[in-house]
């Protein structure tokens, strides 16, 4: 009886963190199903059978690599540069790593498939959500990963199986992902302060990831410009660690 | 490619991706105290790294296009619109991305 009990509130108290977080999850759908069908499409017009999107979805679970990897498995065989590749176009997941070391402390046998799931949108939704009083965080985390997961190997697969139906135009739906980094970085801006006075030094950290990249976009164009970006976000912040951190504990006092 | 080949490049694909997850974690295990400057870093790479996919996803908007990247634009404006005045996080996307995909099909 007992431990029937305990069995029944361990399943309502995962099941409170999924109806709570499933709703934060709907722009993520929107994007990967969407992004997914492109990518499983892309992938069979390639010639490549019908699993591997599937396969590579679940495995890679990075978009922008795995669209690269229609080009690399297509052409001559270079494991090591195809690796180099991977761990450059991975590399932001390091930022997201150090962002989440204490969010995902503590997770038990949740934090292996966490952090194998880590992705931009996975990040931002649970870097960004205040997990309601009551809901216990972990299940929060665990479910925002396996849901967005399942909706980018099932866009895949559909897209592997019925792409070539598909006959209405979705042609501008993919900017649900830029609305939705939008919206967080607004939030985050929030987070930090909202006083006018002093604004601007205020919000140091996200004019430098907004100015860093712009800068690099220029300078590097679009396909090469994520790496010196990276740097030179990494490089500014720690120059500027002393005046950006006394001006945090300022704020938050 | 053989299928041996595309194997070994899949699997090492795979491993390179998997290890940008996992080096923060194995570095920094629980338990052991993390350096001030990685929890600094912790603390405002958040923040910036979301300007960063900002720019990211806007990355392929070209200003010389027969748009000139004006339905971008509006839409950036529209979402941020949204949010200052509901304050909500679903509205401004739903709205943002419905403006952006009007423009396209009836504007530009």
């Amino acid at each position: 009886m007992n431990e029937q009990n305990i069995k029944g509130k361990s399943r309502r108290k995962a099941a409170r963190a999924l109806v709570s977080c499933f709703p934060l999850t709907i722009p993520v759908m929107a994007g990967y199903i969407f992004l997914g069908v492109t990518y499983g499409l892309l992938m069979r017009t390639a010639g490549f059978p019908f699993w591997l999107p599937t396969l590579t979805a679940a495995v890679i679970y990075t978009g922008s690599m795995e669209f690269l990897m229609v080009e690399i498995l297509a052409s001559s065989f270079h494991p090591l540069s195809a690796m180099a590749t991977a761990f450059m176009v991975g590399a932001r997941h390091l930022f997201y790593g150090l962002a989440m070391l204490q969010k995902y402390g503590n997770t038990g046998w949740k934090k292996f498939y966490l952090i194998y799931t880590t992705s931009d949108e996975t990040f931002a939704v649970n870097y960004g959500a205040d997990v309601p009083e009551g809901v216990d965080r972990r299940w929060f985390y665990f479910w925002v990963s396996l849901l967005d997961q399942m909706y980018w190997v099932g866009g895949a697969t559909l897209g592997a199986f019925f792409g070539r139906f598909l006959t209405f135009d979705m042609e501008g739906l993919d900017f649900v992902m830029t609305a939705m980094f939008i919206v967080i970085l607004l939030a985050q801006w929030e987070k930090d302060g909202t006083r006018l006075e002093g604004c601007l030094r205020d919000h140091v950290p996200e004019i430098t990831g907004l100015g860093a990249s712009f800068l690099c976009r220029l300078l590097f164009g679009p396909d090469d410009f994520l790496i010196p970006s990276m740097v030179l976000i990494l490089a500014l912040l720690l120059i500027f660690r002393k005046p950006i951190a006394m001006r945090r504990e300022e704020v938050q006092r | 490619m053989s299928t041996g080949q595309m194997t070994i490049t899949f699997a090492l694909v795979a491993a390179a991706t998997a290890a940008t997850r996992f080096l923060p974690y194995v570095l920094f295990p629980e338990g052991r105290k993390v350096p001030a400057v990685v929890m600094y870093l912790g603390k405002v790479l958040g923040p910036a790294v979301f300007g960063m996919l900002v720019v990211y996803c806007l990355r392929n908007v070209d200003m010389a296009s027969p748009s000139h990247g004006i339905p971008e634009l509006i839409a950036c404006l529209v979402t941020v619109a949204l949010y200052v005045w509901k304050r909500n996080m679903v509205l401004p996307m739903a709205g943002g991305t419905l403006c952006y995909m009007i423009l396209l099909h009836t504007v530009f």
